[in-house]
């Protein structure tokens, strides 16, 4: 029971997956991470992928991001088929049209929070676009710690400086990769927060893997995956209202 | 305990690769010295000992060729010892220099290692020394015999006629035979030459007159009886030994030369292995920090400090084991592939069986499990100071202020220290001053060692800017990364910097040496040639007399060895060709004229007559060489010439008193100078005489200069280890740095940097690693070349110091392609990396 929304036309589509199957191994060890999984993210929407661990939730989100390859099916980027791309020209993707939020921070120590920031226009040697990126920090509130290191920041200083790179280049896309696993639930609901701003204000587009109902309440849609398929979404979620329906997921693991 | 420790030297293989490496290579080196000395010493005692295998006893005179009186022995003397009872045969021996000229008029063999002597044949009508291979002995006055190795070189068969020179004139023989013998000079590449015995007799000492003699036993007679009923025969001055107490003097001799190559090499090893503890003390504390946590928990579970602490040590003791096993193996290579390199190189070496000693095996597996055990000592001590609670939490124990104040007070202290000493020593100067520069530089790398840490951070800060601006955000990464971890940049650089200290130091000092002697050579000689024997021997006074009658010569003096003896005191003096003598040397005359040597005066050098207080215008009641009396006027003093004797006499006055003057040189100056045509003329007036040397101004710069070359290659070649086990050092740390930033080399990838540049970045960390520890090198190198070279400058008339900038500059373009190199592994594998799984690895 795969749920198809209606193909809105490319333009208003920031990615779309089609067909998307990914498996690893061969013969009797083969596991299908992924199984002909369609979805398409619209641009300026906010959202949320979840599903019981081994769902291939994650696996979705590296393969739409162009951190890894698939078996068959396709991707694009905006206008950029994923498929037939080289390592060279996914890196140049990644660096110029995708913004990431790792769930450890992942900031380079040895640079400053400022430094963090605009570090994916330094890879690319672009200016980075000065009024942009004092918006953007001001949104996140970090203007009085810009010269800090990371390990001068606290857990949740730390990912909202991540959440200020992700947007410092107005890439096409966001990708957070359980981006409030390692914070507490105050610092978490901060970091949802610019994440939900970045997407009303900015007109940005956010993709959240998480398994925190609370987080993806945040998002304007969540996609439900199990064992590999998209088997339901949910529009303008709630907390409780994902949460009964992870439950369901649950249960169904238990009578299986 | 134990087997946690082996089983984290099986976990951790690949990170451990390099340390084994280090001290694989140390050992090796340690090893291959031990052996390949062992089997050499053990070689070339079997050889002496078989070439007094026949010698009873020999007998040996101090008889001389140009003094009649001096008693050799006789041929009656020579019968009443075969007259006595058990004696099988006694064979009397005589020998001097005899060059063989090749086809072409050469010289066979390099001079000094050239002999001649006698064939005698014994009862049996053979000279059991000698086995014929083809022919006979040489039993009429103008027949030879040559080594085979000889005949071999001058394409010489039997039959043929050999042009050989002895101290006299040249002359030509007929090769009667080829012989091989167990003679050591022959063995160890010379030529001998075999005259018959009254030949030889004639050329190297007087008719009827042998100078040594070699007495065999009959069976069942003992070599001490023998020498008892010897001694008795003899002539005065003659001294006589058993064969076995010769070969044992030969052999103690052997030794003491081998002990001190042997010594030379382990010095050089010693570096290899310090340079080493290095790469091993990061590498084992890499290996704690990581297992923070799991020490932790061993500490949690109730394992003490000391055995936490005994099972980081038990697990250096193994890797040194494993490295010594391997090291040993290719030591046992190395000194086999020595020694044929050394036969390769003309250099011939007596065969004989690979010794491997205990000695070399204890020694070989010692160094190795305790460089290593020591070089972790400080990890271990540090994994054990771990407290049990860091098993729960996430933070790793970082060095605190504290100690790094400590470290760096110390290493401040020993670097100021250590360079007091050198600019103390280099004031100093002489031995002594060299003596204490040794220790303060020994103090000063401690010091610098001790401090490179704190350096790092300002000096690569330095470059960062310039980084940035050619290689974009890799170059910036790259020199923030060099400086994350300063105790491990550190002691990366470090390794390469006590290299390169002394590779800079030997190159100052050697440029500086070098260009001193071409100055010396310029500065002091005016004549065109100088003319010796290959052999080192006196020339003839026949080569005097014909160099003089040579065409286009203008000016001609010889060197004459020959002595002074003033107030009991013994002086060398040089009798040299009165007004010749300065158109041949430039001498600056002090006072009087040099003129005064033609009314038989003498002239003295500056630092002996103001040592003995003469003074231009002193007359000296002196003693000759034939021991008469006289009185000699100083007439000139002249400034100190290297190539000059401190006393200059009148050859006439010599050769009126001295029947040992020596002619060691002939200097000759030439119309137009050193030219082939004027070379041919003096080969020509010389008779063609492959014995005689010619040497024009370059070749004698050569030959000094050849010497302070060829000890800085050696040395360059011995230092080559320690700085493969630095460039190693490099490759651990890199491989280190790109293990443990996975995580973050993943997220760059991810927000796009590619892998070319990530590689970049790699290479452009082990770039500014390198160059950091040559800079630091470098610098530490010149000044102690400079502080060394003072000492000497009393020594070396017109001192300068020469920086050679060129191969300083070769030094650290070196330096930056070993780091290049050194990143190639590191950089791939850094960006062969797996983003997911470097990504979510925590």
């Amino acid at each position: 029971m795969t749920t198809t929304s209606t193909a809105p036309s490319v333009t208003t589509v920031a990615a779309r997956a089609t067909d998307l199957s990914k498996v690893y191994g061969e013969g009797e060890t083969r596991v299908t991470a992924l199984d002909r999984v369609t979805v398409d993210f619209p641009r300026g929407e906010f959202t949320a992928i979840m599903g019981p661990s081994g769902s291939g939730k994650s696996t979705l989100m590296h393969c739409v991001a162009g951190l890894d390859s698939f078996s068959s099916g396709s991707v694009r980027i905006g206008d950029t088929e994923l498929g037939s791309l080289k390592d060279k020209q996914l890196t140049q993707l990644r660096r110029d049209k995708i913004g990431f939020i790792f769930q450890a921070f992942n900031l380079l120590p040895t640079l400053t929070a400022q430094e963090n920031i605009t570090l994916p226009m330094d890879i690319a040697g672009r200016k980075p676009d000065a009024e942009w990126v004092r918006r953007v920090i001001d949104m996140v509130g970090l203007a009085d710690r810009l010269n800090h290191r990371p390990t001068e920041l606290s857990g949740g200083q730390q990912q909202r400086v991540a959440v200020a790179r992700a947007l410092a280049s107005q890439p096409e896309i966001i990708f957070g990769d359980e981006p409030t696993g390692n914070l507490d639930s105050r610092s978490g609901a901060e970091v949802l927060g610019f994440l939900r701003n970045s997407v009303r204000e900015l007109g940005q587009t956010v993709v959240m893997v998480t398994h925190d109902p609370a987080a993806a309440s945040y998002a304007d849609r969540v996609i439900f995956l199990a064992d590999g398929r998209i088997v339901d979404q949910m529009l303008d979620p709630t907390a409780d209202g994902v949460l009964d329906r992870m439950k369901a997921f649950d249960a169904k693991g238990r009578t299986s | 305990m134990f087997r946690t420790a082996l089983r984290n030297v099986l976990a951790h293989k690949a990170r451990l690769l390099m340390t084994v490496l280090a001290v694989m290579l140390g050992v090796a080196f340690v090893s291959g010295t031990l052996v390949f000395t062992d089997t050499l010493g053990n070689a070339l005692r079997n050889q002496s000992a078989k070439s007094y295998d026949d010698v009873a006893v020999a007998v040996t005179t101090y008889a001389d060729q140009r003094d009649e009186k001096t008693p050799g022995i006789t041929a009656a003397t020579l019968k009443k010892i075969q007259g006595l009872d058990g004696v099988d045969t006694a064979t009397g021996r005589v020998s001097g220099f005899a060059g063989v000229a090749d086809p072409d008029g050469k010289l066979i063999g390099n001079g000094w290692s050239n002999t001649g002597g006698n064939y005698s044949p014994g009862k049996n009508g053979k000279d059991s020394a000698y086995t014929f291979v083809d022919g006979t002995g040489p039993v009429a006055a103008d027949r030879i015999a040559l080594d085979k190795e000889t005949a071999k070189r001058g394409e010489y068969q039997v039959g043929d006629r050999v042009r050989v020179a002895t101290n006299g004139p040249v002359k030509e023989y007929t090769l009667s035979g080829v012989f091989t013998t167990e003679d050591g000079a022959v063995n160890a590449g010379g030529s001998l030459v075999l005259f018959d015995a009254e030949v030889a007799q004639k050329l190297y000492l007087r008719p009827g007159v042998f100078q040594d003699a070699n007495v065999s036993a009959a069976p069942g007679v003992s070599a001490e009886k023998l020498l008892a009923e010897v001694k008795p025969l003899l002539p005065k001055g003659a001294d006589a030994k058993t064969g076995q107490a010769l070969a044992d003097e030969q052999a103690e001799q052997i030794e003491s030369g081998l002990s001190g190559l042997s010594t030379m090499l382990l010095a050089f090893a010693g570096i290899a292995l310090f340079v080493g503890v290095f790469l091993i003390a990061n590498t084992f504390t890499m290996l704690v920090a990581q297992r923070t946590k799991e020490l932790a928990l061993m500490r949690a579970v109730g394992a003490s400090r000391r055995q936490v602490k005994r099972s980081v040590l038990i697990e250096a003791a193994v890797v040194g084991l494993i490295a010594s096993v391997v090291g040993f193996a290719i030591g046992l290579g190395l000194a086999v592939g020595l020694r044929s390199a050394m036969s390769l190189l003309g250099g011939k070496i007596p065969a004989g069986p690979l010794v491997v000693s205990p000695t070399a095996v204890v020694a070989a597996f010692a160094v190795g499990v305790l460089i290593t055990v020591l070089a972790a000592w400080l990890p271990a001590r540090r994994a054990a100071k771990i407290p049990p609670v860091a098993a729960m939490s996430s933070v790793h124990a970082t060095a605190t202020v504290k100690s790094l104040v400590l470290r760096n007070s110390i290493g401040a202290v020993l670097t100021l220290l250590g360079a007091a000493g050198i600019v103390a020593g280099a004031s100093r100067g002489g031995s002594s001053g060299r003596t204490v520069i040794a220790a303060g530089a020994f103090l000063a790398l401690v010091g610098v060692i001790v401090l490179i840490p704190l350096l790092s951070r300002p000096v690569i800060a330095l470059v960062r800017p310039l980084l940035k601006r050619l290689f974009g955000v890799s170059g910036k990464l790259a020199a923030q990364n060099a400086v994350r971890n300063p105790r491990r940049t550190g002691a990366t650089a470090s390794a390469l910097a006590i290299g390169l200290t002394l590779v800079t130091g030997i190159s100052v000092l050697g440029v500086t040496l070098g260009q001193a002697v071409d100055r010396m050579t310029t500065d002091n000689i005016k004549a065109d040639y100088m003319v010796t024997m290959a052999s080192g021997d006196p020339l003839d006074k026949s080569a005097l007399a014909a160099l003089e009658k040579a065409d286009g010569v203008s000016a001609v003096s010889p060197q004459q060895a020959t002595s002074l003896r003033v107030k009991d005191e013994y002086h060398s003096a040089s009798a040299v060709t009165p007004g010749e003598v300065q158109k041949i040397f430039a001498i600056t005359t002090l006072s009087g004229s040099l003129d005064s040597l033609g009314k038989g005066e003498i002239a003295v050098a500056e630092k002996t007559a103001k040592s003995n207080g003469w003074k231009t215008g002193d007359t000296l009641r002196v003693q000759f060489d034939d021991d008469k009396n006289g009185e000699l006027k100083v007439g000139a003093v002249f400034e100190d010439n290297e190539f000059l004797s401190s006393v200059l006499m009148p050859k006439n006055i010599a050769d009126q008193h001295g029947s040992l003057a020596d002619i060691r040189e002939v200097w000759l100056k030439m119309d137009g100078g050193a030219t082939k045509a004027n070379e041919q003329a003096l080969v020509d007036a010389l008779g063609d005489n492959p014995a005689m040397s010619i040497m024009d101004r370059q070749d004698i710069r050569d030959m000094f200069g050849g010497s302070v070359n060829l000890a800085m290659n050696i040395m360059y070649g011995l230092l080559a280890m320690a700085l493969i086990i630095a460039v190693l050092g490099v490759v651990n740390t890199l491989a280190m740095s790109v293990f443990e930033r996975q995580q973050e080399i993943g997220m760059l990838r991810a927000i796009g940097l590619d892998r070319r540049r990530v590689k970049r970045m790699i290479r452009l960390e082990a770039v500014v690693i390198s160059l950091f520890g040559a800079v630091v090198g470098v610098a530490l190198g010149m000044f102690l070349g400079w502080a060394i070279g003072q000492t000497l400058s009393s020594e070396i008339p017109n001192y300068v110091l020469v920086i050679p900038w060129d191969r300083i500059a070769v030094f650290l373009v070196l330096a930056g392609i070993v780091g290049v190199l050194a990143a190639l592994w590191p950089a791939r594998s850094a960006a062969k990396l797996n983003m997911l799984t470097a990504i979510k690895t925590e």
